[in-house]
């Protein structure tokens, strides 16, 4: 019998760490992989070269009308930063601009300590951006009080309506989805049916069809002399809509917290409400915080379809300038540069969700 | 009566009232004639048990006999339907004052824990006794941090319940029961899903309360917890009491049938 001896730990070969153990096990681990690399190589050769020249080295990004870019073969930017206010600010009257930037500033405001894990006050400012914040852009951007003129909801247009109607369907639709799950799951019948059919009924129908009734079949409805924006319309319509979806994603958030966690709450003496809001809901949520950002992902992709009925978000202001005779061939800057706004908005909102998965892990299993 | 500040004089009355015999025993848990159905299966067959302030009993039988049902239904995580439960003077009904007024007297310890994992262990102490007693933070991290010491794992009270062992986890269960100040504690096989070497560091846990005069009701196959700690050991089969002794007489002498198999069952292993 041999003695034990503790052996040292040994430093790892070569071959299993470093850039060429990356390369070695990703791109040249099977013959397949090999060719496949190879393969993607020349693809990126041949493509990336063009799409750099068009976009960047050839592109024209001087000047302030279309004659700036009949000089090169590349890209017209010019045509996206002459329309950059109309992009932005759409039918906004020029002298209260200023009011939609103050707002954007606020929303960055708000938004950007959300990304910094130890922002002092993060929290409150969470907080502000949900309750404070809402009320001081609605009264900034429609005006009519505190000597600050009134803007017609018509008029909004471009990113700040797709912002608007964003932000509202977002906030508006994670509570009440929340309200509409709990009470799918509610042990009272009434609660139960009135949430099932409301949810039934929303997700039955497409978005298009909701904005078209919420648009043209609902004032056919009120009485005479009761009419209401036509944003606002469309934004109770993108909102129950989505809430409909947000509810069942939240139900199958509901529905994978142990029967214990409710039963433990319940021995404490905590009541439904306060087991709900501070046991299980803070778990359920946090489970299903991927779907809850896939459905405010496609919510935010969702408000260009309020083109349909009239309403111009940044798309729809992209469309109506380039058939603009002045200028010709740019759509696809055009489309690129309205592709790349929400992009860079959907990537965050992912971004912000994996940061916050990572953040609320505490390494558990139940 | 029902807010106690002091434990530990609390607990001195109690332990007085159990060893003065001239003090008339007080039946804190009565349950008469009790029965409940799950569908048109009769789990529970008027089940009559008193239970005196206290007292420690343990609950055994074979599994699906009806024993964490029974448990369960003194503090309504399962309604009964016919008979009576009435804990420390109030009947439970399906009235929600009594319902809240019962939980907050009576203390749970489940077999899977069932802590908060969201919270750290110390929030899991303070939840409830801030929201339903609605103390201070600072006096329940006080509480808290208190029972965190009885059980030895106060170094433990900023983690995580998913980085503790079972048998810490069971512990920190027992201590935030224990924070509701309860007077009555109730366990639902609290070892059962331990692994083996943190069986004991749990059972210690509940001698020590029971040795300090909390009135439990024990459901656990641990016969060495219940021929050292029990007063009685009450036998279940099929959703009835089939015997119920003090231990020396339950192990050694085991009037029924039943009783005389499931014990030649355990003692086998």
């Amino acid at each position: 019998m041999g003695v034990y001896q503790e052996k040292p730990a040994l430093a790892p070969p070569n071959s299993t760490t470093g850039p060429i153990a990356w390369v070695r096990l990703n791109l040249v681990s099977t013959p397949l992989n090999t060719v496949m690399t190879l393969i993607a190589i020349y693809a990126l050769w041949q493509l990336l070269p063009p799409i750099l020249n068009w976009a960047i080295f050839d592109a024209n990004f001087a000047g302030d009308d279309a004659a700036a870019c009949s000089t090169s073969s590349g890209a017209c930017w010019v045509f996206v930063k002459t329309r950059l206010g109309f992009f932005t600010y759409g039918f906004y009257e020029e002298a209260e601009r200023w009011r939609v930037d103050v707002s954007f500033l606020l929303l960055a405001l708000v938004i950007v300590p959300q990304f910094f894990n130890n922002f002092p006050y993060k929290a409150w400012i969470g907080l502000a951006g949900l309750t404070v914040m809402p009320i001081v852009t609605g009264i900034l951007l429609l005006g009519g009080v505190f000597g600050l003129p009134a803007v017609e909801t018509h008029t909004w247009g471009g990113l700040m309506l797709t912002l608007v109607l964003s932000f509202v369907g977002i906030v508006a639709a994670l509570p009440i989805g929340v309200v509409l799950a709990l009470g799918r799951r509610s042990e009272m019948p009434m609660i139960r049916m009135v949430c099932v059919t409301f949810i039934e009924i929303w997700r039955g129908v497409p978005l298009i069809s909701v904005l078209f009734m919420a648009s043209v079949m609902l004032p056919l409805f009120l009485p005479e002399g009761w009419t209401f924006e036509k944003l606002l319309r469309a934004l109770i319509g993108i909102t129950l809509f989505q809430s409909a979806y947000m509810a069942e994603v939240i139900r199958g958030g509901l529905q994978a917290i142990p029967k214990g966690q409710f039963e433990a709450a319940s021995a404490l003496g905590l009541g439904y409400w306060r087991s709900m809001s501070l046991i299980i809901l803070p778990q359920a949520l946090k489970l299903v915080i991927p779907g809850i950002v896939n459905t405010f992902i496609a919510l935010f992709k969702d408000t260009t379809l309020v083109l349909i009925i009239g309403l111009l978000d940044i798309l729809a202001t992209v469309q109506a300038t380039i058939v603009d005779p002045a200028w010709r061939g740019v759509s696809t800057e055009g489309y690129i540069f309205a592709a790349f706004c929400f992009w860079v908005f959907c990537f965050g909102m992912s971004r912000y969700s994996q940061a916050l998965e990572r953040k609320l892990h505490t390494g558990h299993k139940r | 009566m029902t807010k106690n500040p002091d434990a530990t004089t609390d607990t001195v009355t109690k332990a007085k009232l159990r060893n003065g015999n001239d003090v008339a025993k007080e039946d804190v848990i009565q349950l008469i004639d009790m029965n409940k159905w799950y569908g048109n299966f009769h789990v529970l067959r008027d089940i009559n048990l008193n239970v005196h302030r206290g007292e420690r009993i343990v609950v055994c039988g074979p599994s699906g006999s009806g024993k964490s049902t029974m448990i369960r239904c003194i503090n309504r995580l399962e309604e009964h339907q016919k008979g009576q439960i009435i804990v420390d003077g109030v009947e439970l009904t399906n009235d929600l004052k009594n319902i809240d007024k019962i939980r907050r007297e009576v203390g749970m310890v489940f077999q899977h824990f069932n802590l908060f994992p969201h919270l750290t262990i110390l929030e899991n102490l303070c939840l409830a006794p801030i929201w339903v007693r609605k103390e201070s933070r600072k006096e329940a991290e006080a509480r808290a941090m208190h029972y965190l010491e009885r059980v030895k794992i106060p170094e433990q009270a900023l983690k995580y319940p998913g980085q503790l062992s079972g048998g810490q986890q069971q512990r920190v269960a027992i201590a935030r029961s224990l924070c509701m100040e309860p007077k009555i504690m109730l366990f639902d096989e609290p070892t059962s899903a331990l692994d083996p070497e943190m069986i004991k560091e749990v059972l210690d846990t509940m001698v020590e309360l029971a040795e300090e005069g909390m009135t439990m009701i024990c459901v656990t196959h641990e016969m060495g917890f219940a021929k050292t700690v029990a007063d009685r050991v009450i036998f279940m089969a099929d959703g009835q009491v089939v015997e119920e002794n003090e231990p020396h007489e339950f192990f050694n002498n085991p009037q029924e049938e039943r009783t005389q198999k499931f014990l030649s069952q355990i003692i086998q292993h």
